[in-house]
C-alpha cells in the first residue's frame, strides 16, 4: 500500500506495476458505455493547485469524477510569497474542512512531501508536480503508454524491461524527467538523457542513466522510445543555451532527425509542446508519435494512483 | 559598596585547578584565595573559561523584533555562555552610522547580559554601491572596527578595494559575507546530486571561492584587513591557507553548524535546515574542522539568525535562511572539535574568545588579574537532548532539537554578576540593575568619547 504519491522514487516495482495493472482496468472500464466507477462515492478530494496547468488539474479532474469523488478546485496561484495566507495555514484549513484526499501542483520543490509529513493533514497527498522535484502521475502515465504499445494484450504484470529510451532536453528544470528516469530504472529499462552540459543536473553521474552531450550520435544507436522535454524560452534569456535555432539544430528532433529515425521508434512528449522547437510538427504527428495516446492514457493512470492512495488498496495484491 | 564572589575549585582550560577571587566586577586573583568573600560559587569539576565573544550574531533590532531584540539575543548569548556579542548591520535601519550603532550598543548596556560590540556597514543601506559612514561609525561612541554588508556579498570588486584600503585609516577590518551573486540567483541549497534530486536550485562552492580568491589578491594589494565570514568548504579553506602562507593579512570564521551538519538534511525538505551559505558535503565538514584545527580558520562564529517559525514552517524556497546557534555554539564545538581530539579546551578558548577579540580589535586578558570578570563555567561531562528549553532567545529556528550533545553552561559571569546561574538565565530586572552599577563604576565601555586603538 502507498500511503501518498510524492515521488516515483519511493516505488518498488512491485508497486509500479500493480498501479499499471490497475491502470489497465480503468482503461477497460473506459471502454464501457457507463464509464462511471463507484469507488470513490462519498469521498471528497481537493485539487490544489498553486501553479496553471489545465491539462493535469483536468486529467485529474476526469479521473477524480470518474470514480464518483466529490470534487473541489482550488486554485491558489502566487502562492505563500504573494501577500495571503501561508501554505500551512491552507492546509490546516482545508483539514479542518474535512477532505479525504489533496492533489497538489506546486511551484515550490518539496511541497507536497512537506504536506504528507508533517501533522498539518493527514490524508492521502498526490504529487501533481512540484517545482523542478518530481511530476510522478506524468512517469507513470508514460511507462503505461510505453508498456501498452510495446506489449499490447499482453502487457499486464509486464514492466519494461529491455527497454531503450532516450530523454532529451532540460533535464536541470524538468520534474518530468526526475519522475521518468526513476521509474524507467526500476521498471527495468535502461536510459540516456541527452542534453547540452548547461541543462544536465550536478551529480547526474550518480544517477542510473547513461549521459550524453549528441543527439545524432545517440539516435545512431538502436533505441525504443525518444521522449522529448519541453524548453522553456526563458532558459535561453539565463544563457543556458544561446538562441533558439542553435538549441534546435544540435537537441531538437527536426524533420531530418525524425526522417533518420526507424519507424518504430516510439516518440512521446509530456506538452505542451513546442512545435518547431524541440520537436517538429512532422514527429509530433507521426504514426509513431503516442503524444496523445499520453493523454487519454493519463486519465487512467491517475484513476488508478486515486483509487489506489485514497482507499488504501494494496497495489502488490 | 564593595562586592566580592569566590569561585572555587575550577579547573582552568589548561587542566589546572584554581580558584578566582572576584572584586567588584574585576578579576583579583586567580589561584588558591583563602580571602573571605560575600559569595562562594562552587565550581568543582567545571570548566572556567574567559567569557566567549560571537563576532557574528544577528540581534534583529532595530527593525526586526519579532525575531529578536537587543535583550532576548542578550539573553540567548548568556544561555550559550557568551559575554561579548558582535551585531551584524543588516538591520533596519541599516546599521551604516554612527546613530544605529550607538543605538544598539547603549540598548545592550541596558539589557545587561552580554557586551554588544556593533559591526557596521561596509555599503550604505547594504546596496553595495557607495561606502557607509565608516569613520563616523569607528569615531561613535560604539568604537566600530568590523564592518560587514553580511547577508549580502560586498561583490562590487571596486568597492571592496576601496573599503579595505579606507578602514586602515582607524585599523579597521572588513567581514566579507563571500558570495558571488550571480551564481547563486535562487539557489536554495550546496549544489550537487542531492540538490539536483530534490529539485533546489544549487549554490555552488565556487560562488564563496571566487569572491575570497579575489578578496585576498585585494587585501594582499592594499595590505589591508580581511575576514571571511563563515567559511564553509573545502575549497575556501585550501584559499584561505593559501593566502595566510603568503602573509595576507586575512582571518576566518567557520559556524558550528558548518562544523557538523551536511545537505543531506535538506532531502526532509525542513527549512530549519535552510541557511546561508548552505550546508555542504561531509567533505566539506572535515575539511573545515582541519581548518579549525590548524589555524587556517581562526575562528568559529554562531552567524545566530532568529526568524519566527512563520518563517521556516513553510515551503524550503519560501523559507528564510538561517539558524539560531548561540545557545548551541559551545556544544557542537565541544562534540566536532574536542572530543574529536582536534580542539583541547585551551584551543577552545583561543577560537571562542581570545581570537574573536582580537580580530574584532577588542582588548582582551582572559582569566588574568585585573581582567573584567567575564567567565563561563562549563560542565564539560554533562549531556542533554537539545530541545527548546535550551532556548533563551526570541526564535526557535534551531536545527538541534532531538540531538544528543555534550556540554552544559552553568553559571556565565558578565563584569562580575551572574547572568545564568545553575543553567537558567538571570532574570532581566536583576541583570539591568547589576548592569547599571558597573556602568555607575565607570567600568563599562562605550559611553565616553574616549578613544580606544587596542
Ligand atoms: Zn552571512
Amino acid at each position: 500500500m502507498i500511503p501518498h504519491l510524492i515521488s516515483t522514487r519511493d516505488l518498488s516495482r512491485e508497486q509500479a506495476i500493480a498501479l499499471l495493472d490497475i491502470s489497465a482496468d480503468m482503461a477497460e472500464s473506459g471502454a464501457r458505455e457507463n464509464k462511471k466507477l463507484p469507488a470513490l462515492r462519498g469521498k471528497t478530494i481537493v485539487n490544489l493547485f498553486y501553479e496553471d496547468s489545465t491539462r493535469t488539474r483536468i486529467s485529474f479532474e476526469v479521473a477524480e469524477k470518474r470514480l464518483s469523488a466529490d470534487v473541489i478546485n482550488f486554485s491558489a496561484k502566487g502562492s505563500s510569497v504573494a501577500k495571503g495566507e501561508s501554505f500551512k495555514d491552507t492546509i490546516v484549513t482545508l483539514r479542518e474542512m474535512g477532505v479525504d484526499g489533496v492533489v497538489i501542483r506546486h511551484p515550490s520543490s518539496g511541497a507536497p512531501h512537506l504536506l504528507a509529513e508533517r501533522d498539518w493533514i493527514d490524508v492521502p497527498v498526490i504529487n501533481a508536480g512540484d517545482g523542478t522535484h518530481e511530476h510522478p502521475t506524468q512517469a507513470l502515465l508514460d511507462a503505461y503508454t510505453l508498456r501498452a504499445k510495446r506489449w499490447g494484450d499482453s502487457a499486464r504484470s509486464k514492466g519494461l524491461d529491455g527497454l531503450r529510451v532516450v530523454i532529451v532536453g532540460d533535464i536541470l528544470h524538468s520534474r518530468v524527467a526526475r519522475s521518468n528516469i526513476w521509474l524507467l530504472h526500476t521498471l527495468g529499462a535502461t536510459v540516456t538523457v541527452v542534453a547540452p552540459p548547461t541543462l544536465l543536473p550536478p551529480g547526474l553521474s550518480e544517477w542510473p542513466v547513461s549521459v550524453s552531450y549528441d543527439l545524432d550520435a545517440v539516435l545512431a544507436q538502436p533505441c525504443d522510445a525518444v521522449m522529448m522535454l519541453r524548453v522553456q524560452s526563458e532558459r535561453m534569456r539565463a544563457a543556458y543555451f544561446p538562441n533558439a535555432h542553435e538549441y534546435s539544430a544540435g537537441w531538437g528532433l527536426t524533420l531530418e532527425r525524425f526522417h533518420r529515425l526507424s519507424p518504430d521508434v516510439m516518440i512521446l512528449h509530456p506538452g505542451p509542446m513546442n512545435r518547431g522547437f524541440e520537436i517538429s510538427s512532422a514527429a509530433a504527428d507521426a504514426t509513431q508519435s503516442l503524444v496523445l495516446d499520453q493523454v487519454a492514457n493519463g486519465v487512467f493512470v491517475r484513476m488508478a494512483v486515486l483509487y489506489s492512495v485514497l482507499t488504501g488498496t494494496e497495489v502488490m495484491s | 559598596m564593595s562586592s566580592s564572589v569566590l569561585i572555587s575549585g575550577a579547573t582552568i582550560a589548561d587542566g589546572t585547578s584554581s580558584d578566582i577571587l572576584v572584586v567588584d566586577g574585576l578579576i583579583a586573583k586567580v589561584g588558591k584565595v583563602s580571602d573571605k568573600t560575600d559569595r562562594v560559587i562552587d565550581a568543582t569539576g567545571l570548566l572556567a573559561l574567559p567569557g566567549l565573544i560571537d563576532l557574528h550574531t544577528h540581534l534583529r533590532e532595530p527593525g526586526f523584533e519579532q525575531s529578536e531584540t537587543v535583550l532576548t539575543g542578550s539573553q540567548a548569548a548568556a544561555k550559550g555562555g557568551f559575554t561579548t556579542v558582535f551585531p551584524m548591520a543588516n538591520t533596519s535601519p541599516v546599521a551604516d552610522n554612527a546613530s544605529v550603532v550607538e543605538l544598539e550598543q547603549s540598548r545592550g548596556i541596558e539589557a545587561g547580559y552580554v557586551q554588544v560590540q556593533p559591526i557596521g556597514a561596509v555599503t550604505a543601506g547594504l546596496l553595495g554601491t557607495h561606502l557607509a559612514d565608516l569613520r563616523g561609525m569607528a569615531d561613535s561612541r560604539a568604537r566600530v572596527r568590523v564592518f560587514s554588508d553580511d547577508g549580502k556579498c560586498v561583490h562590487d570588486p571596486l568597492v571592496m578595494r576601496r573599503a579595505l584600503e579606507y578602514v586602515l585609516a582607524f585599523d579597521g577590518v572588513i567581514a566579507q559575507h563571500a558570495q558571488e551573486p550571480r551564481l547563486t540567483e535562487q539557489a536554495q541549497m550546496n549544489e550537487g546530486e542531492i540538490a539536483s534530486r530534490l529539485g533546489l536550485a544549487g549554490w555552488p562552492a565556487i560562488a564563496e571561492e571566487t569572491i575570497i580568491a579575489r578578496d585576498v589578491l585585494i587585501a594582499e594589494s592594499v595590505g589591508a584587513a580581511l575576514h571571511v565570514c563563515h567559511l564553509s568548504t573545502a575549497g575556501s579553506v585550501d584559499i584561505v591557507r593559501w593566502a595566510k602562507a603568503r602573509g595576507i593579512r586575512v582571518t576566518a570564521e567557520v559556524t558550528p553548524h558548518h562544523l557538523l551538519l551536511t545537505e543531506d538534511l535538506a532531502v526532509s525538505y525542513d527549512a530549519r535546515y535552510k541557511v546561508n551559505p548552505p550546508l555542504r558535503r561531509q567533505e566539506d565538514v572535515l575539511a573545515v574542522r582541519a581548518g579549525l584545527a590548524d589555524g587556517t580558520i581562526d575562528i568559529v562564529a554562531t552567524d545566530h539568525a532568529p526568524h519566527p517559525s512563520e518563517d521556516k514552517e513553510c515551503e524550503w524556497d519560501v523559507a528564510a535562511f538561517g539558524m539560531v546557534g548561540l545557545e548551541s555554539a559551545l556544544s557542537i564545538v565541544q562534540q566536532t572539535m574536542v572530543e574529536s581530539g582536534q580542539l583541547s579546551w585551551a584551543d577552545v578558548v583561543r577560537v571562542m574568545s581570545s581570537m574573536p577579540a582580537r580580530i574584532g580589535r577588542l582588548p582582551w586578558s582572559g582569566l588574568a588579574a585585573g581582567a573584567p570578570a567575564s567567565i563561563t563555567l562549563v560542565d564539560p561531562t554533562a549531556r542533554s537532548v537539545f530541545s527548546v528549553d535550551h532556548l533563551a532567545g526570541k526564535s526557535q529556528n534551531s536545527p538541534y532539537f532531538g540531538r544528543e550533545l555534550p556540554g552544559r553552561v552553568v553559571h556565565t559571569m558578565f563584569n562580575g554578576y551572574l547572568t545564568v546561574e545553575n543553567g537558567q538565565l538571570v532574570d532581566a530586572e536583576t541583570v539591568a540593575s547589576a548592569a547599571r552599577l558597573r556602568v555607575a563604576a565607570g567600568l563599562v565601555r562605550g559611553l565616553n568619547e574616549e578613544r580606544h586603538d587596542g
